[in-house]
């Protein structure tokens, strides 16, 4: 009954953080969705952390490390360390600045203007749709795996599921994405501080970490017996994922200034130590402390260490840890795709300021935002309800989708010369390989490219790749004046 | 011309450790040290190294267009 009383006060604490911020809330819906673009070094950091470390971190990497070892902090962790910085500071500045300069919201209006391309926006919108869909379930299930585990079955996973998402609509609704960054600050701060905690409590109840981990299997100790060296090197191109996910956008388009990125930048691999560390040692000690567990069992290993070994108000607070993690991505992710379908779908094709002369009000773009917020939470978790997967692998196929879709913003960036029928032909050659490797490796644990080690997302990635450059030189060049609007400096110093 | 030096070597060096990233010289060292395995020591180490390579290129390497952004506010 305590630890119930515990997560649920800690729930409410997330709704007040969340609610409160509605006292800053402009009405309009450039607030509503991006914060007036006034957020500071600090905040963007945490919700830009917050917001990319999910359940996947927290639950998926322990169950992982249970069954793979130490290896999947190479996997994951260090890859993402150097990798995402490095896409917030060639890719997050300059799409920030885009994004101030010309008043965007969303990724594809970006991407619908810099190809001059209706039909593209609307096929990357699809796409975007489709790959978050699994990302958002892999929340609500963790939020349902701890709350059932941590309860001692006392509220069934259903409940857990709903009860996340609820709180999740309630704080996006009322605060829009300033209610989501303070929310996500809050509760980044807090699942570090109590996954640090949580980890020094248990390594401590089973005898320290040189005598638990010496009871652990050899093979969970080295990296070579369950990952191949192809297997690391082409888990490489998973972080390029945070280059085309909407709700890292939608934070990078919330930055007050450029030198704003500064701090997420530099501190961003601190941070994911931080967090990984013990999500990876805990999972291997879980293998000793509750063996046994087959698959997606491992999921909850986390949760039944705690269970175990902080009983009471502690196994409250450190449950309360692990639903930060979830919420913190839950609530950028549905708020993002609400953006979406406000601006791209209805804002884009009922309202257009050239077919008519009525602009949507900023009142009925939050509506209308907080409704789709609302129907993609609500289709979440009922797909939650019947879907058994892994966390970690679940996941993994979304990122895969996503940094397969890297040279689209890559090219948008930095090449000129890119055509839309390039980045057509790139997306399309995405969907279908994605498809494949889909149906091949979905049932199949482990799976890799013809059990070579390479990763599918490294092949995905590099014909999307080709296939941009191809199809976009055998096509006509972009139009002068695209190019104008979005290459200035340079058209300015060519001129000069 | 010193600015753009030290902006390439900085760039460079971004590569190069992301090449360290492949450890193979530890891939079945099962030695422990500092009371952790070695191969996950490695990969700590290498997420400070990559912090501390972030900090030198946002400060000698920060993009000059983007300088001019922040003047716009």
């Amino acid at each position: 009954m305590i630890v119930i009383t515990v997560i649920f006060a800690y729930l409410g604490l997330v709704l007040i953080v969340g609610t409160v911020s509605h006292k800053f809330f402009r009405g309009t819906g450039e607030d509503y969705f991006v914060a007036s673009r006034t957020i500071g070094p600090f905040v963007l950091l945490m919700s830009l952390f917050g917001t990319n470390m999910t359940a996947f971190s927290i639950l998926g990497a322990s169950g992982e490390a249970y069954h793979r070892g130490i290896g999947v902090f190479a996997l994951m962790a260090s890859s993402t360390a150097l990798i995402a910085p490095c896409v917030f500071f060639f890719v997050g500045t300059r799409l920030w600045a885009i994004g101030k300069r010309h008043g965007y919201f969303t990724q594809v209006q970006y991407f619908r203007e810099r190809w001059d391309s209706n039909g593209l926006g609307l096929l990357l919108f699809v796409v975007i749709v489709a790959l978050i869909v699994p990302y958002l379930l892999i929340g609500v299930m963790g939020g349902g795996i701890t709350l059932h585990q941590i309860t001692k079955g006392q509220i069934p996973q259903w409940l857990g599921g709903l009860l996340v998402c609820a709180v999740v609509f309630i704080y996006v609704c009322y605060g829009g994405v300033r209610g989501t960054a303070w929310a996500n600050t809050f509760q980044t701060l807090v699942f570090m501080t109590l996954g640090g905690a949580t980890f020094f409590i248990i390594v401590h109840k089973m005898g320290g970490l040189s005598a638990s981990l010496a009871k652990a299997a050899p093979d969970l100790l080295i990296q070579k017996v369950h990952i191949k060296p192809l297997e690391l090197l082409t888990y490489t191109c998973i972080p390029l994922s945070v280059g085309m996910f909407p709700h890292i956008f939608m934070h990078w388009l919330t930055a007050k200034s450029a030198g704003t990125f500064r701090y997420p930048v530099m501190l961003y691999p601190i941070c994911v130590a931080i967090v990984w560390i013990p999500s990876v040692l805990l999972g291997i000690l879980g293998s000793v402390d509750v063996p046994g567990l087959k698959g997606p069992e491992a999921n909850s290993v986390l949760v039944q260490m705690i269970q175990r070994h902080a009983p009471g108000a502690l196994a409250g607070l450190l449950g309360a840890g692990v639903f930060a993690a979830i919420m913190s991505s839950l609530d950028s992710q549905s708020l993002s795709i609400g953006s979406m379908f406000t601006h791209d779908i209805v804002r884009y094709y009922r309202f257009r300021p050239e077919s008519t002369k009525t602009e949507m009000s900023e009142k009925g773009q939050v509506l209308v935002g907080r409704l789709f917020v609302f129907g993609i939470l609500c289709l979440t978790y009922l797909l939650s309800l019947v879907l058994n997967r892994s966390i970690f692998k679940l996941a993994v196929w979304s990122f895969t989708g996503f940094a397969s879709l890297f040279p689209i913003v890559l090219a948008a960036l930095f090449w000129k010369r890119s055509t839309k029928y390039g980045a057509f032909a790139s997306v399309i050659s995405v969907v279908v390989l994605w498809i494949y490797f889909f149906i091949q490796g979905w049932q199949a644990p482990g799976y890799t490219v013809g059990g070579t080690g390479i990763m599918p997302v490294a092949i995905i990635l590099g014909v999307s790749a080709v296939v941009m450059i191809i199809g976009s030189l055998i096509s006509k060049p972009p139009d002068p004046t695209v190019i104008q609007k979005f290459f200035p400096s340079e058209v300015k110093t060519a001129d000069s | 011309m010193r600015k753009t030096s030290s902006r390439w070597i900085l760039y460079i060096a971004l590569v190069v450790l992301f090449l360290f990233h492949n450890d193979f010289w530890f891939w079945d060292s099962p030695r422990m040290v500092l009371r952790l395995p070695i191969g996950l020591l490695y990969h700590i180490g290498y997420c400070v190294a990559a912090a501390v390579l972030m900090a030198l290129t946002i400060n000698h390497a920060w993009p000059s267009h983007l300088q001019d952004e922040d003047t716009d506010e």
